[in-house]
């Protein structure tokens, strides 16, 4: 098929800055991959590139589809000095949805025969799907506490250990939240959803680590071959979402104000240095706690049933990632250290050996890179790399990235014979919904081997695992 | 009035048919609760709630009308079943929405759900005609 972006480099292709574009757009994939790319990536990817005081290129990494403004796997970086802009649309609606990973120091072969009364369990016990409250309750001025102090506030209130939060991206506290951004309703939204795992592609997983690639990292990081590992995809839910919805609205008709050319509504954006820029950076950092204490409550009403199952288990927070952010970081450019503010949106920061905000046992490997595969297939742990911060400000891909729409997969597969199947495959499936699981078939997503093999040939981040799943509950 | 469900990337398209754009809204609202009871004939009328809006376009007023609902909904854990619309206004002035929706407590064992609507969007947004007919339609965030 004929694409319009260039190989510039094995698995690195560009799209040229023609027109309102302010730099290249660039994608970091395989052959097969772009040439099974969305066109509507390549046109947001343009307009991406077109918005003010843009760095280096608008990036979109190996899993990327069409998304909302800026693709999925999309990362942008702008320079508040330079006229930079924040974009609500840039962020996603589920902002901080992210992965959160526990070793447990178990084998497989502990826990044969357990595995369903283990996903029973975990079904039972972490409220997932809709309609089901959540396992804490709170009032407005409580949640404020949840929006100001994230992981931390969890942690606090007895859901896990303080010494988890510096293997939790900005050591669980997002800083510079402001919950009086954010509007009532969408703190009404969050009140009963504390520690509630949602629907859709979220998803709460017993896998098995079945190859070690990388045996220094794997050792760092506590995965051994055969060992069970507990991983939490979920993010901000209801309140992530209203903010999003909010901003997107309040930010839409300031676009003339500030002389920004907006040929996608989605990309809806403001100057970084504006009151509605700070008044969104604050509400966005507040739905990052949000998010970062919702994994946190999830992990411990995990350890719960684990305690149950297996009293001597210990289970250690690997890492928590999140996938839906913008945040401001230093970065080298042509030579100088800049502060930008880096949108990732489907796309997981990826620090290499020796950066500062690693915890100290992780500082000579990277960063752990959680990546979500399907529910069949397998999903993935990487590292950051040195050389990733000059490829796209230290970012990889997040997950598999779906290749079918879910009205497309509902054709394709009935919920109940695909959930027979995967049984069959020995992965036991928990779903409040059987619709809901043929619209998340493994078939319906790229396969996940392909995207982590180009995040490591492009440079974005190294293999150091495979776990597959054999337990997966999902809303 | 009719509605359906059309394909995206990653989320769900809403659409809605009628005679006026009213209606077209009406069926747009049934198809995003159609994600969480299939058949709305299965909601019973429990619970009415008042909605007023105003938004610069007809398709703003869409979005908006959408995500009002949704956000109704998942604050108070409802799922509507029935909606009436009455639209108001367009040339020099702001567009109107005034509506009621009924539903009751989402059921998960009544209600055959899929996946959580959690936001209207401006993507594939369109209100107009086809031929005799209105349209109305976006695509929503699951």
């Amino acid at each position: 098929m004929e694409t319009a972006f260039r190989e510039v480099e094995p698995n690195v292709w560009e799209l040229p800055a023609e027109g309102p574009m302010r730099v290249a757009g660039r994608i970091y994939a395989s052959r097969e991959l772009v040439d099974a790319l969305d066109e509507k990536v390549r046109e947001q990817l343009a307009n991406v590139a077109a918005l003010p005081g843009i760095v280096g290129a608008a990036y979109a990494m190996p899993d990327a589809h069409w998304g909302y403004g800026f693709p999925i796997g999309g990362v942008a970086a702008f320079d508040p000095d330079a006229g930079g802009i924040v974009s609500a649309g840039g962020v996603g609606f589920d902002i901080s949805c992210g992965v959160r990973a526990y070793t447990t120091g178990l084998h497989a072969t502990e826990i044969a025969g357990k595995v369903e009364a283990i996903a029973h369990d975990l079904y039972r016990t972490v409220p997932a799907g809709v309609g089901w409250g959540g396992a804490v309750r709170l009032t407005l001025d409580e949640l404020d506490q949840v929006l100001l102090g994230g992981a931390r506030w969890a942690v606090e209130s007895g859901w896990g250990d303080i010494s988890e939060l510096a293997r939790v991206e900005e050591n669980g506290c997002m800083k510079g939240a402001d919950p009086s951004r954010v509007s009532r309703r969408a703190r009404e939204r969050q009140l009963n959803e504390v520690g509630t795992l949602g629907s859709g592609n979220h998803y709460l997983e017993l896998q098995v680590v079945d190859e070690v690639f990388d045996a220094a990292a794997a050792r760092a990081f506590g995965l051994a071959s055969g060992e069970l590992v507990v991983a939490i995809h979920c993010g901000s839910r209801g309140l992530g979402h209203q903010i999003g919805t909010d901003y997107l609205q309040r930010l839409l008709p300031l676009a003339g104000k500030y002389g920004i050319h907006l040929p996608d509504r989605e990309l809806a954006c403001v100057p970084i240095r504006s009151p509605e820029g700070q008044d969104y950076l604050g509400a966005m950092r507040a739905g990052i706690n949000c998010a970062l204490a919702n994994r946190q409550v999830i992990g411990g009403l995990v350890r719960r049933v684990f305690a149950r199952h297996f009293p001597a288990a210990t289970l250690t927070l690997l890492y928590d990632v999140s996938h839906n952010t913008c945040k401001a970081e230093e970065h080298e450019v042509e030579g100088r250290k800049r502060v930008l503010y880096v949108h990732r949106k489907g796309a997981t920061r990826a620090f290499g050996p020796g950066h500062a905000e690693l915890p100290e046992e992780f500082r000579d490997v990277g960063q752990p890179v959680l990546i979500g595969g399907t529910m069949g297939t397998a999903s993935f742990v990487l590292v950051g790399t040195a050389e990733s911060e000059r490829r796209a400000f230290s970012s990889s891909c997040h997950g598999a990235g779906r290749r079918m729409s879910r009205t497309a997969a509902k054709g394709l597969w009935q919920g109940r014979a695909l959930i027979r199947e995967l049984a069959e495959k020995g992965i036991v499936i928990k779903s409040h919904t059987a619709k809901g699981a043929a619209e998340e078939a493994p078939g319906a997503y790229k396969d996940v081997e392909e995207v982590a093999a180009v995040a490591e040939a492009a440079g974005l981040s190294r293999r150091v695992a495979r776990v597959r799943p054999i337990a997966c509950i999902k809303g | 009035m009719e509605f359906e469900q059309f394909e995206h990337g990653a989320d769900v398209g809403v659409r809605g048919y009628g005679s006026t754009a009213a209606e077209a809204f009406e069926g747009a609202a049934r198809a995003v609760f159609s994600l969480l009871a299939e058949d709305p004939a299965s909601v019973r009328p429990a619970v009415e709630t008042r909605i007023e809006l105003e938004a610069a376009g007809r398709e703003e007023l869409l979005v908006a009308y959408l995500n009002e609902l949704i956000s109704l909904a998942d604050t108070k854990g409802l799922v509507f079943g029935d909606f009436d619309v009455e639209i108001r206004g367009g040339g020099k002035r702001t567009w109107q929405l005034s509506g009621k929706a009924r539903g009751e407590p989402f059921d998960p064992e009544r209600h055959a759900c899929t996946v959580q609507p959690k936001g209207a969007t401006y993507t594939a947004l369109r209100v107009g005609t086809e031929g005799r007919r209105w349209v109305a339609q976006c695509v929503v965030d699951v």
